[in-house]
């Protein structure tokens, strides 16, 4: 007992600047945009009075958030599944002791280096229909790519920007997924190759069962990435197309897009961000408490 | 492990090791693709980047296009802004992260589990569901378009004391005994003793923390309305602004801007990979 309270003050001390700045810039704004959910502000975000908490039932069934909440999971229908399987692909084909094999590993890591933003300007330059060389030298075979345009086209647009994102994720899986591969103990497929397994019999006995906690890994962060996605949609499409319809207008977009209907409405804005939050959490809980039954820890 | 293992398994035929060398080729191409069409069209004319397929041969190149885009984006400025903000904010979280990791892993005191849970339940909360309200806390302290409203925020992270905790907690309580009887204090065993015994997972979180910092997006453009304080990421989008005829400006821009990143990855490689593989087995 005497213990426990004297490293006290040291402690109170070491911990001050993290729990300082997670205190101020976590949890009081956590609290304060819940509060928030319920009340209604002018645009300048001061002058709030309540509403009600009913305002998160008008908001989550509102048709501009049903709409934001389709396109942010049709985004994740899209980059999920792409981006792991494309990741386990490259990892796999990568995953021999063959002279030189570093370097193929390094170029399929390579875009780690470009931020969101970076990657979004790559893909808005190169589906452009006037400049970008994929919309015209493709035009033959792809006509939308010049006509109007992945990006124009309401229909391509989200399928777009999803391909920028899968395309800026892939180093980022295939860095894990190598990791995750080169710890699977050779003497498992050893033990699978004398028992007579061929190669994909040992992919799915051996590999994907010790893959899986890192699968189930990489689908949460990609599925969050999803929900966050942000930078992206402001710098190709602005929730676009067409500014009727909005097919690409993601949850984060249409919290913070400086072309979101609800701009300037602190209210609407916290209520849609906690929605956000709740919907995150339920996803991680079923994606950890459903999948995990089906995931194979190793020990 | 025994060679011997490994034979059985991976001896391959010559044909096969030409199908393996062959497909690895063909995927590092299309990886490359998009890189390569931009960093062509970034070396040439705004007419020569529109002319296709010539546009996409390294044909006519010229350094014009950087040049431009250097100038006009004022690229300078935004290089030097996000490297400011990236290592403030890296010093920040390691320093933060070391010393709450240091009282979670080496003191006793009252709440420490619930303490440590709370810090734990920060990962949960997405930066979207805070960034508005943190606008309007930077506005009262009069941070707007500054650097302090721009890092400060950041400067604390539950993943990065979490990792060091990992670590110290491998530290035997012998060692922090007999250092405590040779009269060491507290703080002196963290310098001494504990903070080196972790500089590998220190440097894992600080290349993630960079890069994290260096690629934020939305927390920048909330906070940044100035061309004096802008970062890479926001400013870039202004060279997509530009007129048509001159649109490769922007890839001129992004290859500009990849190049410190693709030089840190070359050279932190191992870091990296620390970093994210100890980011992946944090569950």
């Amino acid at each position: 007992m005497k213990r426990r309270w004297r490293d006290a003050p040291t402690a109170l001390m070491m911990l001050a600047p993290s729990l300082a700045l997670l205190g101020l810039f976590v949890f009081y704004p956590l609290v304060r945009a819940i509060w928030l959910g319920q009340q209604a502000c002018d645009n300048t975000g001061n002058a709030c009075h309540s509403v009600g908490w009913s305002q998160y039932i008008d908001v989550y069934r509102s048709n501009e958030f049903q709409n934001a909440l389709g396109n942010t999971f049709t985004f994740a229908a899209i980059t999920v599944p792409l981006g792991i399987i494309l990741g386990v692909g490259l990892a796999i084909v990568a995953d021999k002791h063959l002279r030189g094999i570093g370097v193929f590993r390094t170029i399929f890591s390579s875009t780690i280096a470009s931020s969101v933003a970076v990657a979004s300007l790559i893909w808005f330059v190169l589906l452009n229909p006037q400049l970008g060389a994929l919309a015209n030298v493709f035009d033959g075979i792809f006509p939308v790519l010049k006509r109007p345009g992945l990006l124009n086209d309401g229909g391509t647009a989200l399928p777009a920007v999803a391909l920028s994102s899968v395309w800026a994720g892939l180093g980022f899986t295939f860095v894990i997924v190598t990791a995750a591969l080169q710890s699977i103990p050779r003497d498992l497929y050893e033990s699978a190759f004398v028992d007579g397994a061929g190669s994909w019999r040992r992919f799915t006995n051996v590999t994907l069962p010790m893959l899986s906690p890192t699968l189930l890994f990489i689908g949460v962060v990609i599925t969050a990435r999803a929900f966050q996605a942000y930078g992206e949609v402001d710098l190709l499409t602005q929730g676009g197309p067409n500014a009727a319809g909005r097919p690409t207008e993601t949850i984060a977009y249409f919290i913070y897009g400086k072309t979101s209907r609800i701009s300037n409405q602190l209210g609407l804005q916290s209520a849609s961000a906690v929605l956000l939050f709740i919907i995150l959490l339920v996803l991680s809980f079923i994606q950890f408490r459903v999948l995990e039954r089906r995931v194979h820890y190793a020990n | 492990m025994p060679t011997s293992q490994i034979s059985t398994l991976e001896r391959t035929s010559g044909w096969a090791k030409f199908g393996r060398y062959s497909l690895l080729t063909l995927i590092a191409v299309i990886v490359l693709l998009p890189v390569y069409a931009v960093v062509m069209q970034a070396f040439k004319t705004g007419a020569g980047a529109m002319d296709h397929p010539r546009s996409l041969l390294p044909v006519d190149l010229t350094t014009e296009t950087i040049r431009v885009a250097w100038t006009k984006g004022d690229m300078g400025t935004l290089m030097r802004n996000s490297l400011v903000m990236s290592v403030l904010v890296t010093i920040g979280v390691l320093a933060t992260s070391l010393l709450s990791a240091y009282a979670f892993a080496f003191l006793e005191f009252p709440f420490k589990r619930t303490l440590f849970a709370l810090f734990l339940a920060t990962m949960l909360v997405p930066a979207e569901v805070t960034i508005l309200i943190n606008k309007r806390t930077i506005d009262s302290f009069g941070w707007k378009n500054s650097m302090t409203g721009l890092t400060v925020p950041l400067m604390a992270t539950a993943l990065g004391t979490f990792l060091i905790r990992q670590v110290f907690l491998q530290v035997p309580s012998e060692l922090r005994e007999a250092a405590a009887l040779d009269g060491l204090g507290h703080g002196r065993f963290l310098y001494e003793v504990a903070a080196p015994l972790s500089r590998p997972t220190l440097g894992a979180l600080g290349l993630l923390s960079f890069l994290t910092t260096w690629n934020q997006y939305l927390w920048p453009q909330t906070i940044i309305d100035d061309t004096e304080h802008r970062t890479l990421q926001i400013g870039l989008s202004r060279l997509s602004n530009a007129d048509i005829n001159r649109l490769n400006l922007v890839t001129a821009g992004t290859v500009i801007a990849a190049i410190p990143i693709v030089i840190l990855l070359i050279v932190f490689q191992r870091q990296l990979v620390r970093g994210l593989t100890a980011g992946a087995v944090k569950g």
